[in-house]
């Protein structure tokens, strides 16, 4: 399997998967980097923070996966557009993905194209490791789509 | 005399880690009675870890924060270090360990002061909230702003090395760690923890100025006397990773000293209030309204003798010097004093990189096993405590966990009065006393504990009560 052109492009998953569905963004970057897919590199947090804005400005594209509480189902995914402003929170350490373009570009004057994957989930109130088996099923379809997306560099994205 | 309240209610103050809510009370004249942070602290957490085998533990607690996960982890191993009948590691271990604890403290306090502080000190309170942020400090101070994210990534990259991976690491295990540092690990960290170094001091310069600059101002905002709270190694030096623990009074003297805090539940209690899920810690014997105290790198720079790295120690001797040698109570010198313990925790990973122990292979220790013990660890924003009873057939069967926000809950909730007291201005909350609060709250670094933080959901509690304690309205916005 061969990645188009030879673009970079970085997934990061991020959420707490010590709290059910909300780590379905760091289950879907464990399920692609088990793809060993030439030209993807990994990552997975608990949050985007400032330091992410170093890795992405080194590819051309960045797949942001996270869970979400109320998107459509199985999964939303849509490109991520720089704000126009960013605001510092009032004791947040993490950052959103378009802030995180906003700084990359500011600090190291590229920011990749970038999407955001927002994969739905049901339970988020329990502290526990196992996805619903709804989110399950919903994590399995956004792999299945996704995956020709990072074969083509996302060219067939609309 | 019955004297009428009414409220004021700032927020939202909801993000990542949690959410909180200020509330500001007014008396019958208008003017502020009383100022009220509320967060909603997740304890459910001692019930989960409740059966499951210990040495799941120090993995597990990790889901606690996403900010500082290796402070659970690492006071979750000491814990259960105890547990396995261990009380001194292996050479290896315990530096290794080290390694892994300094470079959390190096990474939390250089992405709080780049990303939350250093916006409020470069730019100051009244600037518009679209410049005093972290794209504002990229655009102004462009080398300054890439040499946080590179001391973030650096401090990330040790934690990946030595714990194993960057979430959910491995590394601290019940007796010991499970890898050792490769000398080409070692050498590629070798080659620019100078220019860490370097960053530290620029950023310390920027604190100690901006607290010597704006002295008379600081010195009427949040500031208090306190007890200071933290661990001391048995010399005195500042250890963030292991020690006894020493409260000293607002004066200095000393409250208790050197305690071994398998026995903190003799000195601490934890109070409830109604208006509030997080509960206020004070040392037992001086009563919750004497007792309260703060903790952090205020509470460890002022309570510690003496710092066992030279550079560092040359700056706590220059922030002493500023109160005649006896504890400072400004709450923005946590900034001064959090940049302090960041070239601390710089020079203090040179030495540990320097240091052939960590090449060893002489892992883990054993012991006799027991049935209950506790951790405790100087996190970035305080004292940590994890205790726990492991029953017969290996299973948690209770926790207890003071988290270093928790210790702090009362000294916030004075600053966040004081702010208010002298701020507010009739009753209109103006967009100043909004950024002063936060600038107050700031100052401490509190970690609201991690609430799950999915796109979409930004979950705040809203309540509504009147100067009778009683509920009017009560609303969930998602």
């Amino acid at each position: 399997m061969k990645i188009e052109n030879d673009i970079r492009i970085l997934v990061i998953g991020y959420g707490n998967p010590g709290r059910r569905d909300d780590g379905l963004g760091a289950a879907f970057a464990e399920r692609i980097q088990a793809l060993e897919l030439p030209g993807i590199a990994v990552d997975a947090d608990y949050q985007l923070t400032v330091e992410d804005s170093a890795s992405i400005a080194q590819c051309d594209i960045v797949l942001f996966a996270d869970a979400s509480v109320n998107g459509p189902e199985p999964f939303e995914l849509t490109p991520v557009q720089m704000p126009p402003c960013v605001t510092t929170g009032f004791s947040t350490h993490g950052l959103s993905a378009g802030a995180l373009l906003k700084l990359s570009s500011e600090l190291f004057g590229f920011s990749p194209k970038a999407f955001q994957l927002a994969i739905r989930g049901y339970d988020f109130g329990d502290f526990g490791e196992q996805l619903s088996e709804r989110a399950q099923g919903n994590l399995e379809a956004a792999v299945a789509h996704l995956t020709p997306l990072f074969q083509t560099g996302f060219r067939r994205f609309s | 005399m019955s004297v009428l309240t009414r409220k004021i209610t700032i927020d939202p103050i909801t993000r990542v880690e949690g959410h909180g809510k200020v509330t500001i009370l007014l008396d019958g004249q208008g003017r502020v009675s009383q100022a009220r942070l509320h967060i909603v602290e997740f304890r459910g957490f001692e019930r989960f870890v409740q059966g499951r085998p210990y040495w799941e533990i120090p993995v597990l607690v990790q889901r606690l924060c996403g900010i500082c996960p290796v402070s659970h982890h690492l006071a979750a191993a000491k814990a259960m270090d105890g547990i396995v009948g261990v009380d001194k590691l292996t050479p290896t271990a315990e530096k290794i360990r080290r390694l892994m604890h300094y470079a959390q403290i190096f990474q939390s306090h250089a992405l709080h002061f780049f990303y939350l502080a250093s916006p409020d000190l470069l730019f100051g309170f009244d600037a518009e909230p679209t410049v005093r942020n972290v794209i504002g400090v990229a655009i102004k101070h462009p080398e300054m702003a890439v040499q946080g994210v590179t001391m973030r990534k650096f401090g990330q990259e040790i934690i990946k090395a030595t714990a194993g991976k960057k979430i959910h690491g491995t590394g601290a295990v019940p007796g010991g760690v499970n890898k050792s540092l490769s000398k080409e690990e070692r050498d590629l960290f070798l080659r620019d923890i100078d220019q860490m170094i370097a960053g530290c001091r620029s950023a310390l310069r920027i604190a100690k100025n901006y607290t010597l600059d704006h002295l008379a101002e600081l010195s009427e905002f949040g500031a208090f006397d306190s007890i200071h709270l933290s661990l001391v190694r048995e010399d005195g030096a500042m250890d963030l990773y292991h020690g006894n623990l020493r409260a000293i009074g607002s004066g200095g003297q000393i409250i208790f000293d050197q305690v071994n805090y398998q026995t903190y539940f003799d000195l601490l209690s934890e109070e409830v209030k109604p208006w509030s899920y997080m509960k206020f810690p004070f040392i037992s014997k001086l009563g919750s309204e004497a007792g309260w105290y703060r903790v952090g790198p205020l509470a460890r720079i002022n309570a510690c003798d003496f710092i066992d790295t030279p550079e560092a120690e040359a700056a706590r001797k220059e922030f002493k010097a500023l109160t005649h040698g006896k504890p400072n109570h400004l709450t923005m010198a946590y900034h001064w004093a959090r940049m302090i313990e960041l070239l601390h925790a710089g020079e203090r990973i040179k030495a540990l990189l320097l240091d052939p122990d960590l090449q060893g292979d002489d892992l883990m220790a054993v012991g006799e096993r027991r049935e209950e013990s506790v951790g405790m660890i100087e996190a970035p924003r305080g004292t940590l405590i994890h205790h726990y009873r492991v029953d017969r057939h290996d299973q948690v069967t209770m926790a207890n966990l003071i988290v270093s926000t928790t210790h702090n809950n009362t000294p916030m909730n004075r600053a966040v009065t004081d702010v208010a007291k002298k701020f507010l201005s009739g009753t209109t909350i103006t967009e100043g006393l909004l950024n002063r609060i936060e600038v107050a709250i700031r100052a401490y670094d509190p970690c609201l504990s991690c609430a799950t933080h999915a796109l979409g959901q930004m979950p705040l509690l809203v309540e509504l009560r009147d100067g009778e304690g009683r509920l009017i309205d009560r609303k969930i916005s998602e």
